[in-house]
């Protein structure tokens, strides 16, 4: 290895602890280690065209994008038990597609179809699904850190060993809310997990214009008894030690954790954000796409690893390039949710016809 | 029948409930050890545990999405809110997670949670401690609200609320706890969306919900012996679901409505009743429609003044009057 | 009493002619003003036609279904022009005046567009009356087959500065082997003694480069599949380099127009083939957003059918910056002449083995390739040149970031 040249001073190898040999990863399969290479380029590719028909005005509303990010939630979700649940905020694309949601309910989802995984009801920030344990998809920052609690609670309630993973942004560390569900969360030793994706921007401010002891955000866990760690987002190995300590933590102690993983958004807050490049500065946003960006350097890694070859990585590529506008296709052809869809998925009984449903008037003019 | 008291009637219904579902877990501040603020869940901990009753420090916005997150695995959480006034610090929690989370999903969650508490003025404790939020739950598609204003209704509300598989806030009110109905040993519920006639009449229909509702007997009282005016009284009960049909039938055999409502009148639960009824039975109108409400000001603190703040029977009288 | 023509109404302002689906008043019929006539298809949808005037409807001209053009009489209407008539006719007409050349108070005539117009976009025409670039000599590449400002800038960039002083017609022309011979002569001497150059020198370390490659191409034994399995060289990480650097400091991505400097937010990347009896340099467009593996199918299908005198003419113009690498013929270092307008030309020599100083002052074997940059003076300083170059250089020596993208 080259140790003289300049070139290694901003990657890992030199400077950091390497987790791949940490026993989460050590166990890892190639086919595995291929399967998050996968599963980030899809994320990718997704978000990458999600944007370009959002310019063409397919979409409306807000796109948050997760370009850039995508080690973390497929690091931290690929380390899922069948007891686990997830819960994030409205960036959460990445984690619907890593968590096995179908990409073209998505896709038809941003293009407000009845085919969306949401029946065209949420949109881009809204994506659920209950049967694999992903509970949304929530646009007010902060709001589901309770929610995370919540699920975290009925996990203990039921005396079931599951870890309750609840994403959030360097935003949402000031919230109120967030501060209340970690009292609790320290108070009553529930398995929550808060994983908190520090992009370094909350909106157009920066952590250091918005948080004190800024630097450490997890750290103020400590203020609530929690243990806390942190994680550099940028290294998939990493990612997945780190989290694989606080879900231990979950299951076996039922105790909560506060895990800061540090990553970047190479975009703006959301695609309407017109200073995405004036808060920040160019110099930093091309450093951390060229540099720091988390599937080039999983490449790098399998590579020299040996595991994959770079015709496999063109392959996937291409394949994931693929499956996203097959995905575009079928939100266009997919039509927009009836008239009378506005009136259902609002009260259960009324959905379901029960005796309550058919009691009074449950909608007005 | 017994004759309790409408705190002992919600404690029943809270007591059964618990006992009928595992899942049901009572939630807030002081429901346990202390045996509730205003002692409805008097009890109820020494009965069931501390697993099952919860006490929660001062957190209504963490308490409140912990009971929203527990629900949409399944848990039943019925939430006390010490005052409804102190929701307004967990309004997002309720406004945009119990009462949007299940239309954002297309239908894929529910959430089967009740929140509960006072929801009243005049008790002299200062404006920010008297507020009736039912109009802004109403508001909100999503989610129900009812108002109980007898023991019977309340414990009868209670357990269908907590069976409704839809986020119900339920508005109860100090001023009634201590006051008595008869309740029926046997167990029974009453459907949301089902409103009640408290008195019958002829010549005039007032309509109320929660403590309103005994105002407006009284002033149906008067309005009988001393002005010979037979005043038919229906008590809403549910706000939402709103029970349309016994509103207009009432209009129908009345043809004169005067709304009796604890909030005050801009946005209030009866000015939806009001083009309601101007919308669907113009025709059967005799006389506009007309209110009374809390004076429109926050609530004062002096005694002497606030419960003249309040509706009152002798105004929803000379409001009668003003129309008959 | 008066004969009152009826005809067929322009009713969009794309419309040249109306279907009208069906009359809705018969012969004899009286008609007031406002009455809806007939249902009339346009190129739209289905619109209505009034009648301005009051009367009776004498006779109809084309039966249900008729397909007519705009202007043309579909009607006799025999009855008095009411004031509101002259009003709505008016409007009309001033409508159609706005919208076609034809003389008002009259119906709208059949569009008469003229043929002989140029169609190119606002901005085409400011750049090309600048520049004094006659349009009527382009081809558009616009939608249908308008002029659009790329077109005129490409003719800029792949001419030469002729096209700016003089004012005979830039025309995108086929070059003769010849003719190349010639050209190069011409035009490298002219650049040579013309354009002031300065030239930037420097070494990558490309042993992370030739490990990855390695490691990409480490398949290609496997399989026996000869299409999709070219290898990708060190060439083709230049190039992407460079690509990618130059958007990054576009300075040195500009051409020199004589008054203005152009600069451009793409890269249009020129590399140097030889080919039979010179050398030609075809343009990889918007190279910076190609992966690696498209660049090597790029320069692998430009160079193949440059060699095989196929290229088209505009794949050889619109460059705005080269790339000559001579490291497979064994040179170490060299410098290129610049191509203008372009403000740059890099020339990258082999990869050597040679004796490097560590930062711990060892003596140790590195493997070493030299960049070489040539700038135009007029268009760049030493400073910005630098940036670009030791920009390209790192992207090089972390190879990894030129994956994916």
């Amino acid at each position: 290895m080259n140790k003289t040249s300049v070139t290694n001073k901003i990657q890992t190898e030199a400077n950091r602890q390497d987790f791949s040999r940490v026993r989460t990863n050590a166990i890892l399969t190639p086919d595995q280690k291929v399967g998050f290479l996968r599963a980030m380029m899809r994320i990718r590719r997704f978000e990458q065209t999600a944007l370009k028909y959002y310019n063409q005005g397919y979409m409306g509303g807000f796109l948050h994008l997760y370009i850039g990010q995508e080690a973390v939630a497929v690091g931290a979700l690929s380390l899922l038990s069948a007891d686990d649940h997830i819960i994030t905020a409205y960036r959460d694309h990445g984690h619907a597609l890593a968590i096995g949601m179908d990409m073209n309910g998505c896709m038809a989802e941003l293009f407000g179809k009845a085919t969306g995984c949401s029946k065209g009801k949420g949109g881009s920030m809204h994506f659920f699904s209950p049967e694999k344990h992903y509970w949304g998809g929530h646009g007010v920052v902060g709001g589901q850190t309770p929610l995370g609690l919540g699920i975290a609670y009925a996990l203990k309630y039921k005396k079931i060993r599951g870890a309750a993973l609840c994403f959030l942004g360097d935003g949402a560390i000031n919230q109120g809310t967030y501060h209340e569900s970690l009292n609790l969360a320290g108070l009553w030793h529930l398995p929550v997990v808060y994983i908190i994706e520090n992009n370094q921007y909350s909106m157009g401010t920066s952590v250091e214009r918005s948080s004190t002891f800024r630097n450490c955000l997890a750290q103020r866990a400590e203020g609530y008894g929690i243990a806390w760690d942190t994680a550099n987002g940028e290294d998939l190995y990493e990612v997945r030690a780190k989290t694989q300590e606080a879900i231990q933590r979950a299951h076996e102690d039922c105790r909560p954790t506060v895990l800061e993983v540090r990553t970047y958004r190479y975009y703006g807050h959301s695609v309407a954000d017109a200073n995405a490049k004036k808060y920040r500065p160019t110099e930093e946003i091309e450093r951390y796409k060229n540099f720091h960006d988390p599937i080039r350097l999983w490449c790098k890694r399998l590579l020299d690893e040996a595991v994959i070859t770079g015709k496999l990585i063109d392959q996937i590529d291409e394949e994931a390039r693929c499956e996203v506008e097959s995905a575009v296709q079928f939100a266009s052809r997919s039509p927009a949710p009836k008239e009378a869809a506005i009136f259902e998925d609002v009260y259960y009984e009324v959905d379901h016809a029960t005796q309550a449903g058919c009691s009074g008037t449950h909608f007005f003019r | 029948m017994p004759l309790i008291t409408y705190r002992k009637a919600l404690n029943d219904a809270l007591a059964e409930e618990l006992l009928r579902d595992e899942n049901v877990v009572i939630v807030g501040e002081e429901v346990a050890e202390y045996n509730g603020a205003y002692k409805v869940t008097e009890g109820l901990w020494r009965r069931f545990g501390s697993r099952r009753v919860v006490d929660t420090p001062i957190s209504e916005a963490g308490f409140i999405g912990l009971g929203i997150g527990a629900s949409m695995l399944g848990i039943r959480p019925v939430i006390e809110l010490m005052f409804w006034s102190f929701a307004y610090v967990a309004f997002d929690q309720i406004i945009n997670n119990a009462g949007c989370i299940r239309y954002m999903s297309g239908g894929l969650i529910h959430l089967p949670l009740v929140i509960r508490g006072p929801a009243n003025g005049g008790t002299n404790v200062g404006a920010t401690h008297s507020h009736t939020p039912e109009n802004f739950i109403a508001n909100t598609p999503g989610l129900k609200v009812v108002c109980p204003a007898t023991a019977y209704d309340a414990k009868g509300l209670m357990k269908a609320a907590i069976r409704d598989n839809d986020p119900v806030c339920v508005m109860e009110n100090t001023l009634l706890y201590g006051e008595c109905w008869d309740v029926p040993e046997e167990e029974y519920l009453i459907p949301l969306g089902v409103a009640d006639i408290k008195r019958s009449g002829t010549d005039v229909a007032l309509i109320a919900h929660g403590r309103a509702v005994l105002t407006a007997l009284k002033a149906a009282d008067i309005l009988e012996r001393q002005h010979r005016i037979h005043a038919e009284v229906i008590d809403l009960r549910s706000i939402r679901p709103l029970d349309e049909e016994a509103i207009l039938n009432s209009i129908r055999k009345t043809h004169r409505a005067v709304l009796v409502d604890e909030n005050r009148p801009f946005c209030a639960v009866s000015s939806q009743i009001a083009t309601l009824i101007q919308e669907r039975v113009f025709d059967e109108l005799d006389a506009p429609v007309v209110r009374v409400c809390t004076l429109d000001a926050p609530a004062i603190y002096s005694p002497e003044l606030e419960k003249r703040q309040l509706p009152t029977a002798e105004r929803v009288v000379n409001k009668t009057l003003s129309i008959c | 009493m008066s004969s009152i023509p009826i005809e067929m109404p322009k009713l969009s302002d794309t419309m040249t002619e109306g279907t009208l689906l069906r009359w809705l008043k018969g012969e004899g019929d009286k008609v007031e003003v406002g009455d809806v006539l007939a249902e009339i298809e346009t190129d739209k949808a289905v619109m209505e036609m009034e009648a301005f005037d009051e009367g009776v409807l004498e006779k109809i001209l084309v039966p249900d279904g008729a397909k007519v053009p705009v202007g043309v009489q579909i009607a006799q209407l025999s009855g008095r022009v009411s004031a509101a008539s002259r009003v709505a006719r008016s409007a009309a007409a001033f409508h159609t005046l706005t919208t076609t050349s034809s003389p008002p108070a009259a119906s709208p005539s059949p569009s008469s567009r003229s043929c002989m117009r140029v169609k190119a976009s606002p901005l085409a025409k400011k750049i090309a009356a600048e520049l004094k670039v006659d349009l009527s000599q382009l081809r558009g590449t616009g939608p249908g087959g308008r002029i659009v400002s790329r077109d005129v800038k490409a003719i800029l960039a792949g001419s030469g500065s002729s096209a700016v002083s003089s004012s005979h017609p830039v025309l995108p022309r086929r070059i003769e082997l010849s003719g190349m011979r010639r050209s190069i002569a011409s035009r490298l001497l002219e650049s040579k003694t013309q354009i002031p150059h300065f030239y930037l020198q420097l070494e990558v370390d490309a042993t992370p480069l030739t490990r990855l490659r390695k490691q990409l191409s480490e398949d290609v034994q496997a399989t026996s599949n000869a299409n999709n399995n070219q290898k990708i060289t060190v060439n083709d990480f230049v190039l992407l380099a460079v690509a990618r650097a130059a958007t990054s400091y576009p300075k040195i991505n500009a051409t020199f127009t004589g008054d203005a400097i152009l600069q451009y937010e793409t890269v249009h990347l020129a590399i140097a083939v030889a080919v039979e009896d010179g050398v030609v340099t075809p343009v990889i467009r918007n190279a910076q957003n190609l992966s690696l593996r498209e660049i090597s199918l790029a320069v692998r299908d430009l160079a193949t059918r440059a060699r095989g005198k196929k290229l088209r003419p505009e794949e050889y113009q619109g460059g705005t910056i080269t790339v000559s690498n001579l490291g497979v013929y064994g040179i170490e270092s060299f410098s290129a002449i610049i191509n203008p307008p372009q403000a740059a030309i890099l020339a990258v020599g082999a990869i050597v083995s040679k004796p490097v100083v560590t930062s711990e002052g060892q003596i140790i074997a590195g493997q070493r390739m030299s960049l070489s940059l040539s700038c135009d003076h007029r268009i760049i300083d030493g400073a910005a040149a630098a940036e670009f170059l030791t920009a390209s250089r790192k992207f090089l020596e972390i190879p990894e970031s030129l994956l994916f993208f």
